[in-house]
C-alpha cells in the first residue's frame, strides 16, 4: 500500500510541476501587469496556441512509444499549402478538409511503415519526412497563397461567447475536442494501453502478445493526422498557405511535450501535461509581449532554460525510482 | 572498397553524371589569378562547412549521441566575431574569443550528456533553442556586416583551392590519423556500443563523451566562421540554419549507424559531397532551389533503406543462405 501511494505521486510529479510552473508564470504576470489575470488573456492563450495544442497531442503519442517525429512542422506547412491551393482551384471546403487530413495521415503511415518494417531510426525517417513535406510545399507554389473561401473565412473570424464576456474561436473547440479524444484513446482503449506498454519495454510488450507493430505504425499515423489538423487550424489562423509557415514548430511541439512531463525514453506522460506545456510556452510569450521592452529572442532563451529545468527534474525523478 | 561505401559512391557518381549530361562543361577546371575555378571547386567550397560539422558529428554519433545545437553554435561563432570586428577589434582575437565560447558550449553539452545523463537529442535541443536566442542577443537582432580582408579569407579566400575546403580536409585527415592510428577510434566505438561496459573495462567513457562534444562544438564554430566570413556578415537567424540536419544526413548517408558503435570518416566525406552535389545539381537542372528538399528526402530514404538490415535480410535468399 505504501509502495502504491509513494509511486503515484512520482508518476504525476512532472505534470504537477508543469501546472505549478504555469500557475507561477501566470501569477507573476498578474501581479506585475494590470489586466493580465483576465479570462480573455487565458482564452487568448488557447486561441493563439490551438494548433500547437493539437500538434503536441500527436507528438505525445509518438514520444510515449519512445519515438520522435520531426516532420510535424513541415506537415503543418504542407497542409496549409494544400488547403490554400485546393480552395483557390475551386474545391469546396467540405472536400478540402478530408483531403488534407488524409494526406497528413498517409505521410504518417508511410513514415511509420518505414520505421517499423525496415527498422530505420525514427529520427532519420521523420527528418526525411520533414524535408519531403517542406519540399512538396514549394512544388505546389513558392509564393504564399491567400485563402478567400467564404466557409474558411467564416470559421476563422467567427467567435463563440462564453459566460463572463470571454470570446473564443472555433479552433479552440476543435483543439479541446482533439485533447479529449486523445486522452480517451490513451487511457481507455486497448490501443492506448499498448502505446504505454511499447514505451515501457517493446520486447516485453511483444512477448505479452500485444500488437506492437500496429501501435508503432499507428502513432505516426496519429501524429500525421494531428499535424494535418493543426495545419488546418493554422491556415484558419493565418488565412494563407505558405511553404515557410511553421518553420521550427516541431521543436515547439517537442518542447511542450517535454515541459509537460513526458519522458523522451517513452512510457511516461499524459496528454493533459502536454497541453499544460503548451500553455506554459504561451504564457511566457504573452509575458514577454506584455513586458514590451524585452526583445522577442528572450522567448527562445527562456524556453531553453525551462526545457533544461524540466529535463534535470526528470533525471532526478528517474534516478530516485 | 568496403561494401558499406558502395551505395554512397554510386550515388555520387550518378549525381555527377547527371550534371555532366545537363551541362557538358561541368567537369572543366581552369586556373585564373592562381585560383582554380569550376563547378567542382564550387561544390567543395560550399560543402566545406557541412563537411567540417559532419566530421565532428560523426564522432558524436559514434558514441551513440547526436548534437542538434551545431547550427546555433555556428551562428554564435559568426555573431561574436562580427560584433567584435564591427566594434573595432582585431579579427584574430575575435575568432579566438568565438572559438573559446564554442568550446564552452561543447563542455556544456558534454556535461549534460555525460554527467547529468540526459539523452543527447534533448540535451542539445536546449542549446539549439536557446543558442539562436543568444546569437540574437549578441547581435541585438541586427545583421552585422563587416569589411575585413583578413577575416574574409576563411570563407572566401583561395590558396589555389578555396581555403575553407583546405581547413575542412586538414581537419578530416587530422581526425583520421588521430583516431585510426591510435586506440582513440576504438575507444570511441566501444563507448558507442556500451558506455557502461566500456567504463567497467577501464575506458574513460565520460572523458571521451565530453571530448567529442567539445570537438563538434569547435568544428561548428570554425564552420560558423566560414559561413559568416563568406558573406562578410553575421545573421543570427539564418546562419547555419538546418546545417545540423545536413550534417546528420551526411553522416548517415556515409554509413555511420545512428545506433553508435561504428563510424566511417570516408563515408562522411562522401555523404557531405553527395549533399552538396545534390544541391548544385538541382540548381543546374533549373528546378526552384526550394524543391531541393524533396530530392534530399528521396536520397536519404533510399540510402537508409539500402543500408537497413531488414531489407538486406529480405534480399538475402538470392545470395548464399548460411544456416546456423
Amino acid at each position: 500500500m505504501t509502495a502504491l501511494t509513494a509511486r503515484a505521486p512520482s508518476r504525476f510529479l512532472p505534470v504537477i510541476a508543469t501546472f505549478v510552473v504555469f500557475v507561477a508564470t501566470f501569477g507573476v504576470g498578474s501581479l506585475r501587469y494590470e489586466g493580465f489575470a483576465t479570462g480573455q488573456v487565458v482564452a487568448n492563450l488557447f486561441i493563439d496556441n490551438a494548433f500547437l495544442i493539437v500538434l503536441a497531442v500527436g507528438m505525445t503519442f509518438v514520444i510515449l512509444t519512445g519515438g520522435i517525429d520531426l516532420s510535424v512542422g513541415s506537415v503543418v506547412a504542407l497542409s496549409t499549402m494544400i488547403a490554400a491551393a485546393a480552395l483557390r482551384a475551386g474545391w469546396p471546403a467540405w472536400l478540402v478538409v478530408p483531403a488534407v487530413l488524409a494526406t497528413g495521415s498517409a505521410l504518417g503511415l508511410l513514415m511509420g511503415v518505414v520505421i517499423h518494417r525496415f527498422q530505420v531510426q525514427p529520427f532519420i525517417v521523420t527528418l526525411a519526412g520533414m524535408f519531403l513535406a517542406r519540399g512538396l510545399c514549394f512544388v505546389i507554389s513558392v509564393e504564399s497563397v491567400s485563402i478567400k473561401d467564404p466557409t474558411f473565412r467564416a470559421l476563422a473570424t467567427g467567435t463563440l461567447e462564453l459566460p463572463g464576456g470571454v470570446t473564443i474561436t472555433h479552433t479552440v473547440v476543435i483543439a479541446l475536442v482533439a485533447v479529449a479524444v486523445a486522452a480517451y484513446v490513451l487511457h481507455l482503449t486497448r490501443f492506448g494501453r499498448t502505446v504505454y506498454a511499447v514505451g515501457g519495454s517493446e520486447s516485453s510488450a511483444r512477448l505479452m502478445g500485444l500488437r506492437t507493430g500496429r501501435v508503432k505504425v499507428g502513432v505516426y499515423v496519429i501524429s500525421g493526422f494531428c499535424s494535418a489538423l493543426a495545419g488546418l487550424l493554422f491556415s484558419l489562423y493565418m488565412l494563407s498557405g505558405y511553404g515557410l509557415h511553421a518553420v521550427g514548430m516541431e521543436l515547439d511541439a517537442i518542447a511542450a511535450v517535454v515541459v509537460g512531463g513526458s519522458l523522451l525514453s517513452g512510457g511516461v506522460g499524459f496528454v493533459v501535461g502536454s497541453v499544460a506545456g503548451v500553455l506554459v510556452l504561451g504564457t511566457i510569450q504573452t509575458l514577454i509581449s506584455f513586458q514590451g521592452t524585452l526583445s522577442s529572442w528572450w522567448t527562445k532563451i527562456v524556453i531553453g532554460v525551462l526545457l533544461l529545468a524540466f529535463i534535470v527534474l526528470q533525471r532526478l525523478i528517474v534516478r530516485r525510482s | 572498397m568496403s561494401r558499406r561505401l558502395l551505395w554512397p559512391v554510386l550515388a555520387l557518381v550518378a549525381l555527377l553524371l547527371v550534371n555532366v549530361f545537363v551541362t557538358p562543361s561541368f567537369l572543366s577546371l581552369r586556373m585564373q589569378d592562381g585560383h582554380l575555378f569550376g563547378s567542382l571547386v564550387d561544390i567543395l567550397r560550399n560543402g566545406a562547412p557541412t563537411l567540417l560539422i559532419a566530421l565532428g558529428m560523426t564522432l558524436v554519433i559514434a558514441t551513440r549521441g547526436i548534437d542538434l545545437s551545431v547550427g546555433a553554435v555556428a551562428a554564435i561563432a559568426g555573431a561574436v566575431t562580427c560584433t567584435h570586428i564591427a566594434a573595432g577589434g582585431d579579427p584574430f582575437s575575435g575568432m579566438a574569443i568565438a572559438l573559446a565560447l564554442c568550446a564552452l558550449m561543447g563542455l556544456w553539452n558534454g556535461f549534460l550528456v555525460s554527467v547529468v545523463g540526459v539523452q543527447p537529442i534533448i540535451a542539445t535541443l536546449v542549446l539549439m533553442t536557446a543558442g539562436r536566442g543568444i546569437a540574437m542577443l549578441i547581435t541585438e537582432g541586427q545583421i552585422i556586416t563587416v569589411d575585413n580582408p583578413a577575416y574574409r579569407q576563411i570563407g572566401a579566400g583561395f590558396l589555389v583551392l578555396p581555403i575553407a575546403i583546405l581547413i575542412s580536409v586538414a581537419a578530416l585527415v587530422g581526425v583520421a590519423l588521430v583516431t585510426r592510428r591510435t586506440a582513440l577510434g576504438l575507444l570511441i566505438e566501444s563507448v558507442g556500443v556500451n558506455p557502461e561496459a566500456s567504463r567497467l573495462a577501464g575506458v574513460r567513457s565520460r572523458t571521451i563523451i565530453w571530448t567529442v562534444y567539445v570537438f563538434v562544438a569547435l568544428c561548428s564554430g570554425v564552420a560558423g566562421l566560414m559561413i559568416s566570413s563568406n558573406v562578410s556578415a553575421a545573421d543570427a537567424n539564418n546562419a547555419g540554419l538546418w546545417i545540423e540536419m545536413d550534417a546528420i544526413l551526411a553522416v548517415v548517408i556515409g554509413g555511420t549507424s545512428l545506433a553508435g558503435g561504428r563510424y566511417s570518416l570516408t563515408g562522411t566525406l562522401l555523404g557531405a559531397l553527395i549533399i552538396q552535389t545534390l544541391t548544385t545539381t538541382v540548381y543546374t537542372i533549373g528546378v526552384p532551389p526550394e524543391v531541393t528538399l524533396v530530392f534530399k528526402a528521396v536520397v536519404v530514404l533510399a540510402v537508409c533503406l539500402l543500408q537497413a538490415p531488414a531489407l538486406s535480410r529480405a534480399l538475402a535468399p538470392r545470395r548464399k543462405v548460411v544456416l546456423p
